[in-house]
């Protein structure tokens, strides 16, 4: 589909109503010029190529498909997906895969501020690096990040786990670097592996949560 | 919201096309800001000596030739004058604090919205492509541009409110954001004799690098020091004599994307407003750092401003942030 010639409701209306069971499932979207929200709110599993540049929200709340963006992709790609796979092959902007319940968003280049923020479960890899307040109050899911994070990672983090492979400019409040174990490595291993990315799972660190601010504590009192 | 975009030509054969290419950059801004538009162009410099005034009037039918035929015998000086739709370029040789202070006193309703060796500054209510072709502009030849399509937060929906918004000679700013210590820093900058025209919260912004300015300290310099002083959201856009300088605040969370080839450099809120660009799909796209100042413009800019063109190690994006 020419998104310029079809337009962008015509576009998503088609893709989110086919039936589970069609055997269309191969699509391909030529000219996003940067348009906002392609392909979002599809529930079916197609496999949607986006040759191009896209705008902001692409690929929001995302079950079952597969979406690949040949390009780069504006602020909140993947936002809230909840399940497939999104792919982009160059750089995102903020706040990619924010609020994610589910499903695999790849990153190949690297993604600005915010990335992950408030994730609840999503698997999010970034091939290259993030921005500043990454992961901020990020509660399930893993961020793996083969560049560098920049200011305040995982600011105010819940329990998703974080593996980044470069510097971390600084932790955000209540985020630590913690042990890796086997079974951490094997499964930043598998993440590694999933998103066709060649890198020694060996080479990162992990940072969580310290766990200093679930809970009121009577010496903050004062902060109040 | 608001949307702005800056365009600035690198290959002198695209030229004669500057206003051509930049309309549907700033029509495709018209989504984030409907209510008002302006622009910043930069063409045909006048001689030295000489200074061009970008003037407006409520009144479309004003009398322009009555002020420059009565400026001419005041201040005995010669001046023309050029109407285009409820504004004028009015060019001089004239003292320049002599000329402000005189159309001041001629009549108070006569908006003085730019001036500077190269720069016209147009701006109105309405809709950005209405607004872009009342001046005429898609015809427009001249190395860069910026402009800003408006979604009023802060102040009321007026010509004065609209940006750009003039800082200096041939200097000008467009703003999408909004600032939370513009009253407080808006008297303290009238006490220290800077004069305003609206309530408009970037109008301080420009305001405040005016001052910085008249004191002769860099735009690199005014424009970090702008990072200490002016609290809230913001990305600016500042249009200067030979290209155009980006600054977001260190937050960063007021979008901005910046493009480059060969032939051009662009930003703008939005991919969107980049991607009708010959070439844009090859581009180099990145996005701009927080609190980091990108300059572009000949050698005497670079020289003047010292901003590396920013490298391609990190955060490269497309659509805007």
């Amino acid at each position: 589909m020419d998104l310029q010639a079809v337009g962008l409701r015509a576009v998503n209306k088609k893709l989110q109503s086919m039936d589970p069971n069609t055997n269309e499932r191969e699509w391909i979207i030529e000219n996003p010029m940067g348009g906002h929200a392609i392909a979002c709110g599809l529930t079916v599993p197609l496999s949607v190529t986006i040759n191009g540049h896209v705008g902001f929200y692409c690929a929001g709340m995302n079950q079952e498909a597969c979406v690949t963006v040949e390009g780069h992709a504006g602020v909140g790609v993947a936002e809230n997906m909840m399940s497939g796979l999104v792919r982009i092959k160059g750089n995102a902007s903020q706040s990619a895969g924010a609020t994610g319940h589910g499903g695999f968003l790849v990153i190949e280049g690297d993604a600005s501020s915010r990335c992950g923020i408030s994730m609840k479960g999503i698997d999010i890899v970034v091939g290259g690096s993030v921005g500043h307040m990454s992961g901020f109050m990020a509660q399930l899911g893993h961020m793996v990040i083969c560049g560098d994070a920049g200011e305040a990672l995982g600011d105010s983090i819940y329990e998703a786990k974080l593996f980044v492979a470069g510097s971390v400019e600084s932790l955000g409040a209540d985020c630590i670097e913690k042990e890796m174990s086997s079974e951490h490595l094997s499964t930043l291993a598998a993440l590694l592996e999933k998103a066709e990315l060649n890198k020694d799972a060996a080479t990162f660190r992990r940072y969580g949560s310290a766990r200093t601010l679930y809970n009121f504590d009577i010496d903050h009192a004062d902060a109040y | 919201m608001c949307g702005i975009a800056g365009l600035y030509i690198k290959n002198p054969d695209l030229y004669p096309k500057l206003g051509e290419l930049f309309k549907p950059m700033l029509v495709a801004m018209t989504s984030r800001g409907p209510d008002s538009a302006g622009v910043a162009i930069y063409r045909d410099p006048v001689a030295d000596g000489h200074t061009k005034y970008s003037l407006a009037h409520n009144d479309v039918a004003y009398d322009w030739s009555g002020l420059s035929t009565t400026l001419n015998q005041q201040l005995k000086t010669t001046s023309t004058i050029t109407q285009r739709d409820t504004h004028a370029l009015l060019v001089t040789d004239a003292d320049e604090s002599f000329v402000k202070h005189w159309l001041q006193e001629y009549d108070n309703e006569v908006r003085l919205v730019g001036s500077g060796q190269s720069v016209e500054i147009y701006k109105e209510t309405g809709l950005p492509e209405d607004v872009y072709n009342r001046f005429g502009l898609a015809s427009a030849a001249g190395q860069h541009m910026i402009g800003h399509t408006r979604m009023a937060t802060e102040s009321a929906v007026t010509t004065a409110g609209s940006h750009p918004f003039a800082t200096g000679a041939d200097l000008c700013l467009v703003h999408n954001g909004s600032l939370s210590n513009h009253n407080r820093l808006r008297e303290e900058l009238i006490r220290k004799g800077v004069s305003f025209s609206s309530e408009n919260d970037s109008e301080v912004a420009a305001a405040y690098l005016t001052w910085k300015l008249r004191q002769a300290i860099p735009l690199k310099q005014a424009l970090e020091d702008a990072l200490v002083d002016l609290d809230g959201f913001f990305t600016f856009c500042i249009g200067t004599s030979d290209g155009f300088a980006v600054l977001r605040d260190p937050i960063a969370c007021k979008h901005a994307v910046m493009a480059e080839t060969d032939d051009w450099v662009a930003m703008a809120t939005e991919f969107r407003a980049i991607a009708t660009l010959p070439g844009a799909d090859s581009a180099r796209i990145w996005e701009p750092k927080p609190a980091t100042v990108y300059a572009w413009g000949n050698e005497s800019v670079s020289e003047h401003m010292s901003a590396p063109i920013p490298n391609d190690s990190a955060g490269h994006v497309a659509g805007g942030a």
